[in-house]
């Protein structure tokens, strides 16, 4: 990299201060809703955004299905029947403010993008006559053909329609900016929130915005235990830049955190050790409902839940008799025999009975509607898979009428890793949220996947508009407050000291992050022992202390990636303390203790929640259902929405 | 040499607009000391694969985007299977 010289000027000097009424970080899904929702209540938005908020984000290139959208006309499940079913299937270790909200203001959103010249329906009538398709409405749904929640959209369109509403609505949109530490009243932890530092992440110049509200909106931590040095961008599912940058600077703010002992073993696009998501053979998600065969062409079968074959292809659609509605999607793992729906034989049993490897996802045997459905406005839509995926593979030759796609590994996750190369993924923890998606820090709203155990792109859109009309009312009210110099100052100091380090000695970015990811691996794993994760601990402050002071950066670029390991190191001591905190195995947050009672006790199912107080960490625990009656406190708190606004 | 190269520009047609540099989140590339030429991708390893600069190229063909050689998969013409004998 040391050929080129860099091609910005380099403003490490430079100072820039904004000021607005509410704040978002983050411009993706759930940060675009947000701003649209506070610019359109009259407030002064200022939009912040690492990347380029006309596609970044986890939703930017595209998203194919919809959750939840419970309210859309045609939905035979209401919300709450929904919501309480999510929690259930998490044994209540779920959010179910944020998913209420998802399924309630779902669909509002969904025709809202609409507006915008998001494509929500087949008004081309490609698919008339299709068993996913709503012949009036011409809405096209996914999975569960009977209940109607989930529908499949024309993703690639939603982001740019959003962006353009933005700029329509004068939010002040500004992109290549890495925020890089909350402002609190004071100075102090836990103090109000009075907006943000951030920094320029081509030129350097550091900038401070000033808010009456923000709405934190920067998705989830990554690249804990998984790194790659030479494919950074393949570690995780999620955009490389999306590492948990909001979950650090909150916890350092005060913020409290739920569910942060949560991890799963990794299961989806990782380290580059796993084929590209949804375009590898399987059958689920954007492929779901696609036949698998073995390598002798033999299919294998569909069972409903009680392993009873299924013997046509719409039976993969459809709940069984009896059964309300069955759940499937983005963060359903392993669903409770409620709720489960039609899926292919185990592989196990396959091998056993001589299936042959590998398998293939077969295309060419569904009808002609649920095969173009799949590939073409699927694969065409969904996230990373318009180029790399669809056009790529048929410009090589693919033709899903003639030809099968290899199965890796064993199942849908195209690949196998070990027991202690954990991730956060599906419903993972997070900022702890009240009924107005309000953290415990005064003027800190939060939205999206930042919350916790949340996912998906309803999810983001519904909370983002909900956290930006609850800011906007704290906003109207409130006065913008001084920063104070001194917190400025030193977030200065702790950016720009490095750059005076000798870069022959001191060390880069990827040496920390592999150090950290290795550190977790070992302490940190699947089996937990209070001894190690102490041990783990004491080894994550060491770097902290001694190894933070003597990083370098050589160009504004590298030092975003720096800082953000940085954060990576902050969230795995949130990590390691909320794993400390909590005593017992728990299956729902698949939390192994090897040196305690292996299941929970009744008193144990409970939320922990972690925060700082004085730079001492405070531990607490409030009950699975803290939220209440779902549906008599959203009307408490949403009566001007529900009035129509 | 990169360990692995997403992101390949054909000279002839790239105008270097630099609209795709523009859109990258993760801003792996750089705009050519040259003007007019094909950006530079400067941090290759950062790639996320999402397609973006391809699907905002104004000049078809210009910019191609591949999953590196290790994640190149494998499809085979159903009849090709080995039905058992
Ligand atoms: C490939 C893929 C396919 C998916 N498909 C679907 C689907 O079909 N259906 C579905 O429901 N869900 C899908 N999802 C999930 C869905 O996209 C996410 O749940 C959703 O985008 C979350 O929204 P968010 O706003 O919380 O985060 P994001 O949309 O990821 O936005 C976070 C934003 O914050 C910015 N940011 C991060 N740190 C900083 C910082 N320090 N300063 C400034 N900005 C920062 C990022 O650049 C990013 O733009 C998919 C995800 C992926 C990766």
């Amino acid at each position: 990299m040391q050929n080129f010289e860099w091609p910005y000027p380099v403003e490490w000097d430079k100072e820039e201060t904004i000021t607005a009424d509410v704040l978002v970080l983050g411009g993706g899904i759930a940060g675009c809703m947000a701003a649209i929702s506070a610019a359109r209540k009259g407030q002064n938005v200022v939009l912040v955004e690492k990347g380029a908020t006309k596609m970044s984000g986890a939703g930017g290139s595209g998203c194919d299905h919809w959750e939840s959208a419970a309210t859309n006309p045609c939905s035979k499940i209401t919300p709450e029947i929904l919501t309480n079913a999510m929690l259930d299937d998490n044994n209540g270790y779920n959010n179910g403010i944020s998913h209420y909200i998802e399924c309630r203001e779902g669909y509002d959103r969904l025709l809202d993008i609409e507006k915008m010249g998001g494509k929500i329906r087949d008004t081309d009538d490609e698919f008339k006559g299709a068993a996913f398709r709503d012949e009036k409405s011409k809405l096209m749904f996914a999975y569960d053909y009977e209940s109607k929640i989930t529908l499949r959209i024309w993703g690639t369109t939603f982001k740019p329609a959003m962006f353009n509403e933005l700029k329509k609505l004068g939010v002040k949109i500004f992109d290549r900016i890495m925020v890089t530490s909350l402002l609190t009243e004071g100075g102090r932890q836990g103090n109000r929130c009075v907006g943000a530092t951030g920094i320029h992440t081509r030129t350097g110049k550091f900038l401070i915005f000033r808010g009456k509200a923000s709405i934190m909106c920067m998705s989830r931590p990554a690249r804990i235990w998984m790194f790659s040095s030479d494919h950074t961008g393949l570690c995780e599912f999620r955009p490389t830049q999306c590492i948990g940058d909001g979950h650090a600077m909150g916890w350092i703010a005060g913020a409290e955190f739920a569910m942060m002992e949560k991890s799963v073993r990794t299961e989806f696009s990782a380290a580059g050790r796993s084929y590209p998501p949804y375009g590898t053979g399987n059958n689920h998600n954007t492929w779901y409902g696609a036949s698998i065969i073995d390598s002798t062409g033999k299919e294998i079968p569909y069972a409903d839940r009680d392993g009873n074959i299924l013997d046509s292809v719409e039976k993969r659609f459809l709940p069984v008799k009896g059964q309300p509605f069955f759940l499937k999607g983005g963060s359903v793992d392993n669903p409770k025999y409620v709720y489960e729906g039609p899926e292919t034989l185990p592989f196990s049993d396959m091998i056993e009975k001589g299936y042959k490897l590998p398998f293939y996802a077969d295309l060419s045997c569904l009808p002609e509607m649920e095969r173009k459905v799949i590939w073409g406005m699927m694969i065409g839509e969904e996230g990373k898979t318009r180029v790399p995926i669809y056009e790529n593979y048929k410009n090589a030759g693919f033709d899903p009428e003639k030809h099968v796609l290899q199965c890796y590994g064993t199942g849908w996750t195209s690949a196998s890793f070990l027991p202690q190369e954990r991730q956060l993924f599906g419903l993972p923890g997070g900022f702890l949220n009240n009924w107005e998606l309000k953290t415990n820090i005064e003027g800190l709203y939060v939205a999206g996947d930042s919350l916790y155990a949340s996912n998906c792109y309803g999810h983001a859109a519904a909370t983002g508009y909900y956290a930006g009309r609850h800011a906007s009312k704290y906003s109207s009210r409130a006065n913008v407050v001084q920063f104070s110099r001194e917190q400025v100052d030193t977030e200065k100091k702790r950016i720009y000291t490095l750059l005076q380090n000798n870069p022959e000695t001191a060390i880069g970015w990827k040496e920390l992050n592999m150090s950290i990811a290795k550190t977790m691996q070992t302490y940190c794993g699947d089996i937990k022992y209070d001894d190690l994760l102490n041990t783990g601990l004491l080894c994550l402050q060491e770097y902290e202390k001694k190894v933070v002071p003597n990083t370098y950066a050589y160009n504004p670029h590298e030092l975003i990636r720096l800082l953000e390991v940085f954060d990576i190191l902050t969230v795995s001591q949130i990590i390691l303390h909320s794993c400390i905190a909590r005593k017992t195995s728990s299956k729902s947050l698949c939390f192994n203790r090897g040196d305690g009672p292996r299941s929970e006790a009744g008193n144990d199912k409970r939320l922990i929640t972690v925060k700082q107080v004085n730079n001492k960490v405070v531990i607490d625990e409030i009950p699975l259902d803290f939220f209440g009656d779902l549906k008599e406190n959203y009307k408490k708190y949403n009566k001007d929405y529900i009035g129509g606004n | 040499m990169p360990v692995s190269k997403p992101i390949l520009f054909n000279a002839e047609i790239c105008t270097g607009c630099n609209i795709c540099a523009d859109i990258c989140q993760v801003d792996i590339f750089i705009p050519n000391p040259e003007k007019g030429k094909p950006p530079v991708v400067l941090y290759p390893g950062e790639c996320w694969y999402c397609g973006c600069c391809v699907m905002v190229c104004p000049s078809e063909g210009a910019i191609t985007l591949h999953h590196p050689l290790m994640n190149q998969v494998n499809w085979i013409a159903k009849s090709e299977l080995q039905t058992p004998v």
